[in-house]
């Protein structure tokens, strides 16, 4: 189980926390169709750092977005989302 | 040996039993031990062939000596008697014989070994479904060990989360000294320890200078603060240096004496230290699975530890020196040592005690199926023999590198002792003592029979069978594992993997490290599953919400049902009806005269800003921006795939602010996409979206006597269809909106969720006084089918666009709402997506679930989501999804259901059965 450090509450057991998505695969709603199904289906899912978007659903339900290490599963940098939208 | 074997009689004030026979044991003999002092040699059945089976180990490896222990709920199935400690009163059974453990019927199957090849059943079941569950029974009485207990478990279990700087795995000298300095440096210091005494080698191998160090290390341990815990397996190893430990408080099957039977730890360590040893490796020859073969090191741990001589004519059989320890301590306790085969050639100048014989090889064994008498091996190319009672064997040592890989860690192949070692590691953890550095041996091809010279020992997996996997092309040691079922039992192949890896690697040809290695998984060893559901295993596993009225309900004496978090109401019976009468007489009172039901768990969101429009119509797919203040309407949202996911209504409270709401079971989801939406997507909209779901409570008022129930109690103009408006009723604020779900002109009566019973007490008068009464899920769901109105989870399931389920004419033209890029994808306007129909029996009732065929034997085109009847004159209709549905109607098909062996023909009509244009609520 991760240690995630919520940059709201310190480092937290990952169970307080929920996955959304990577954020290479986040969807403007006004996107193309091709654009927004590339997006979804077909990620870049790198063998290494990897951003993702991850909530602390059961402490302060605030965003944040991961820097994860896909195969040690280090955590090597989290920032709050906001007040820009996410790419 | 036949009869007791202490090497020192008396102390034995324990008793116990073993299949119905009393024995008496000594306070920290293991089950093993006890037994073994005993003189009992057979003590399980192995899995395939029900061949004898006697003790192998000392420790938690063990393959064969496995029993069920305990009585009633306490009952526990394949536990190791090597890993289980004697109490008074101790219940012990053997397992897997029929009817006894020393005339076991089932051991037949041995004789037919050759219609059992790896792979069996793939070979041998083929065929159509139905004859599956013939071989199913056969299948399931000829495998297995010992059975699940079927009584609820009476004990206690807790779990309990602990962090600290240093984490040490293993109570041996390496790991004690390793915690002794952490301690000493001023760090938090926890040591695990799965055997019920520290020291590990120490109590096998130790002098008095030894001994006392180790009780003075436990001393200046306890005074430095460090948590020593024993009987405790660190068990799983997960990511972030988090670990699992499983900690017995009582022995299997015992009466706990704490409060609790067995603990689930979660640890946190900044730093672990793995000091887990090494297990000993059995050598392969012919019959190596004969009760009195036993590992050379657990032979020492039951003389030294246990005082107990499992042979007195001993035969050794080895590849390194450790063995000669074995020797030597036997020899002590009186024991013959009539020859120690070396495998290795002759050293130079070597100072024999023992009759050693070198470049030897242990070829077979001879014995009845309790004990051993005759031991046989290939000395310099020539075959020799001796009587013997009991055969060591070592082949050498496999580090418990386990939990280092469980960690993400590598091994590195250690040509000296022929065995894997822990290499880099990706998190703070390093591996010391024996599991870092194992004795060095030497590894040398086995000369017995392959067939029966046993790999795996509890499932039966010989040399032969690894060379007919290869011979068949199974390359892989994954694919090997999977198609022999090797190291695949309850002792995840501790023993077995080494020797297996060695045979493939010779088969190939190649170097063991080239063979490959299989995953190891948590947990180390097997874990009880009352351990694992801790104090919910008592309870339900979720959490029970109550909804406002629940006691309101209660009143009502209904029949509750679960739905999300919720209880709720699903049927209110009266005298002797059943679920069904009352659910229809409910509803009729709906289609006739008046009813209400609880619609509180509703998931209800305010939505409030000058930007509360713009951000509604990102999450709705409908129009929102046009609504009226004052005004409603059904709205749905999309995945971003374009696909339906929730549906609800949206109401304009105010200029600035709104209502949405959606559905109970849906409504975590639909808080957490509109906080995504919200902070992710749109964070600059001026606008805030609250879940209000348990804030207001609700209740539905509905059928044609509604409106003049209502208007007697609000005393306020009502409002019209979609529309909302405030008003009091009994004194309390509330929202009267205009919506209907039943079909009939309805209203919902929102208010503050702790205020809303003495409204539910004045409707419920007036619906009374009107002949009305309140209705539960089930009318609920009789009425919406026969309206043809979806709900989330039935026509709902996340697999059908907007236009599949008849909704495209309500999308916002203006688009930009989430899922309106995936609602571009052409392949959703192809023809032959599943679309919501009606269906209407020709006879007979249509089943729920069940398929859409054009004939018997056809491929299903769609299935029954929902089956009703028609609530006022009868026939059973149904919702469905049907492959071009649309385009369907009047055809005829038959819904099937063949594991229930029903069929009804149905004709497929549009889903709206009832008011198509609703004119039974519209102003």
């Amino acid at each position: 189980m991760y240690l995630i450090p919520c940059p709201h509450c310190g480092p937290r057991a990952q169970v307080e926390f929920t996955y959304e998505r990577t954020v290479d695969s986040v969807v403007q709603p006004d996107a193309a169709t091709g654009v927004a199904m590339r997006a979804l289906f077909t990620r870049a899912n790198p063998m290494g750092l990897d951003e993702e978007i991850w909530r602390h659903s059961f402490g302060c339900r605030a965003w944040m977005v991961l820097t994860r290490h896909r195969v040690t599963h280090a955590i090597e940098a989290v920032r709050a989302v906001g007040p820009e939208a996410l790419p | 040996m036949t009869g007791p074997s202490r090497i020192a009689p008396g102390g034995e004030t324990l008793g116990f039993t073993f299949d119905g026979v009393a024995y008496r044991a000594r306070a920290g003999d293991s089950l093993a031990a006890a037994l073994l002092a005993n003189g009992v040699g057979l003590v399980g059945r192995s899995f395939k062939y029900h061949r004898p089976r006697g003790v192998l180990s000392a420790g938690v490896e063990e393959p064969n000596a496995l029993v069920t222990v305990g009585e009633g709920g306490r009952t526990e199935p394949n536990t190791r008697a090597t890993d289980l400690f004697v109490y008074e009163g101790l219940v012990a059974r053997s397992q897997n014989r029929w009817p006894s453990l020393g005339v076991d019927f089932g051991a037949a199957i041995g004789l037919f070994s050759k219609a059992l090849p790896p792979g069996f059943y793939y070979k041998t079941f083929f065929g159509p479904a139905k004859r599956w569950l013939r071989y199913e029974w056969f299948i399931r009485r000829a495998a297995g060990l010992g059975p699940a207990p079927t009584l609820p478990d009476p004990d206690r279990f807790s779990q309990r989360a602990a962090f600290t700087d240093v984490l040490v795995v293993g109570g041996g000298p390496a790991g004690l000294t390793a915690a002794l300095e952490a301690a000493e440096a001023g760090r938090r210091v926890i040591l695990v320890e799965q055997d019920a005494m520290l020291g590990a080698s120490l109590v096998r191998d130790a002098d008095l200078p030894a001994q006392a160090w180790l009780g003075e290390t436990v001393d200046r341990l306890h005074a430095l603060g460090a948590r020593i815990l024993t009987r405790t397996t660190a068990s799983g190893y997960w990511d972030h240096n988090f670990l699992s430990l499983t900690q017995r408080l009582a022995e299997p099957g015992a009466i706990p004496t704490h409060c609790v039977a067995q603990r689930l730890w979660h640890v946190r360590a900044l730093q672990v230290v793995l000091a887990a040893g090494a297990i000993e490796r059995p050598i392969a020859f012919t019959n190596n699975d004969r009760p009195g073969v036993m590992l050379s090191q657990a032979v020492r741990t039951y003389v030294r530890r246990f005082g107990v001589l499992p042979g007195c004519r001993v035969v050794i059989a080895t590849n390194n020196d450790d063995a000669y320890r074995t020797a030597q301590a036997l020899a002590e306790a009186g024991a013959e040592i009539v020859a120690v085969l070396d495998a290795r050639p002759r050293p130079a100048d070597v100072a024999e005690r023992f009759p050693v014989f070198w470049n030897a090889r242990p070829a077979s064994v001879e014995g009845s199926r309790h004990h051993l008498r005759r031991v046989s091996a290939i000395v310099d190319g020539a075959e020799r023999s001796w009587n013997a009672d009991l055969l060591a064997v070592s082949g050498g040592f496999v580090p418990a590198a386990h939990l280092h890989m469980q960690a993400g860690g590598k091994l590195d192949w250690n040509e000296g002792a022929q065995a894997f070692t822990p290499g880099a590691t990706p998190q703070a953890c390093v591996t010391i003592g024996a599991a870092a550095s194992p004795p060095a041996s030497t590894v040398s091809a086995p000369v017995g029979h392959p067939k029966k010279s046993f790999v795996d020992f509890q499932n039966d997996v010989t040399l032969a069978d690894i060379d007919l996997a290869w011979a068949e092309g199974y390359r892989s040691v994954e694919h090997l594992k999977r198609y022999t079922t090797l190291g695949m039992a309850t002792d995840q192949g501790k023993t077995s993997n080494m020797l297996a890896l060695a045979r493939l690697a010779e088969k190939g040809r190649v170097a063991i490290p080239d063979a490959g290695l299989t995953t190891f998984r948590p947990p180390f060893t097997p874990a009880t599953m009352g351990l694992l559901g801790g104090p919910a295993a008592r309870h339900a596993g979720a959490h029970v919400r109550r909804i406002a009225l629940h006691d309101s309900h209660a009143a009502l004496n209904p029949i509750w049902q679960p739905l999300g978090y919720w209880f709720r109401p699903r049927a209110y019976p009266r005298g002797t009806e059943t679920l069904a009468q009352a659910s229809l007489r409910e509803a009729r009172s709906v289609r006739t005269g008046v009813g209400m039901a609880d619609v509180s768990t509703l998931a209800k969101f305010e939505v409030t800003g000058p930007d509360a429009a713009a951000f509604l119509e990102l999450v709705c797919a409908t129009s929102v921006s046009k609504l009226a203040a004052g005004r409603g309407r059904y709205t749905f949202m999309l995945r971003e795939d374009g696909m339906v996911f929730d549906d609800g209504t949206v109401w304009r409270v105010a200029e600035h602010r709104y209502l949405l709401t959606s559905s109970t079971g849906g409504a975590d989801r639909m808080a957490a996409h509109i906080s995504y939406v919200r902070n992710c997507l749109r964070p600059d909209l001026r606008v805030s979206a609250v879940n209000v779901q348990e804030h207001y409570a609700g209740i539905a008022l509905a059928g044609p006597r509604a409106r003049e129930t209502l208007a007697a109690l609000a005393g306020t103009t009502l409002p019209r269809h979609m529309s909302i408006e405030p008003g009091e009723i009994g004194g309390i604020p509330v929202w009267l909106l205009a919506a209907s779900y039943s079909g009939e002109r309805a209203f919902e009566i929102y208010a503050e969720a702790t205020r809303i019973a003495p409204v539910w007490t004045a409707l419920a008068a007036a619906v009374e006084a009107a002949d009305g009464c309140p209705y539960g899920l089930e009318a609920m769901e009789l009425l919406r089918i026969e309206k043809g109105h979806i709900v989330v989870g039935g026509e709902v399931d996340g697999r059908l666009t907007p236009h599949d389920l008849g909704l495209e004419k309500m999308l916002n033209k203006a688009g930009g709402f989430v899922g309106a890029s995936g609602l571009g994808r052409p392949a959703l306007s192809d023809r032959g997506r599943r679309e919501l129909v009606g269906l209407e029996a020709l006879a007979g009732t249509i089943p729920e679930g069940a398929m859409l065929v054009t004939a018997e034997g056809c491929p299903p085109e769609g299935h029954v989501t929902a089956s009703a009847r028609h609530i006022l004159h009868g026939g059973s209709i149904a919702l469905a999804h049907l492959a071009d549905g649309r385009y369907r109607h009047a055809e005829e098909l038959i819904a099937t259901s063949p594991t229930r062996g029903l069929a009804t023909r149905v004709r497929v009509v549009s889903p709206h059965f009832y008011d198509p244009a609703g004119d039974r609520y519209r102003d």
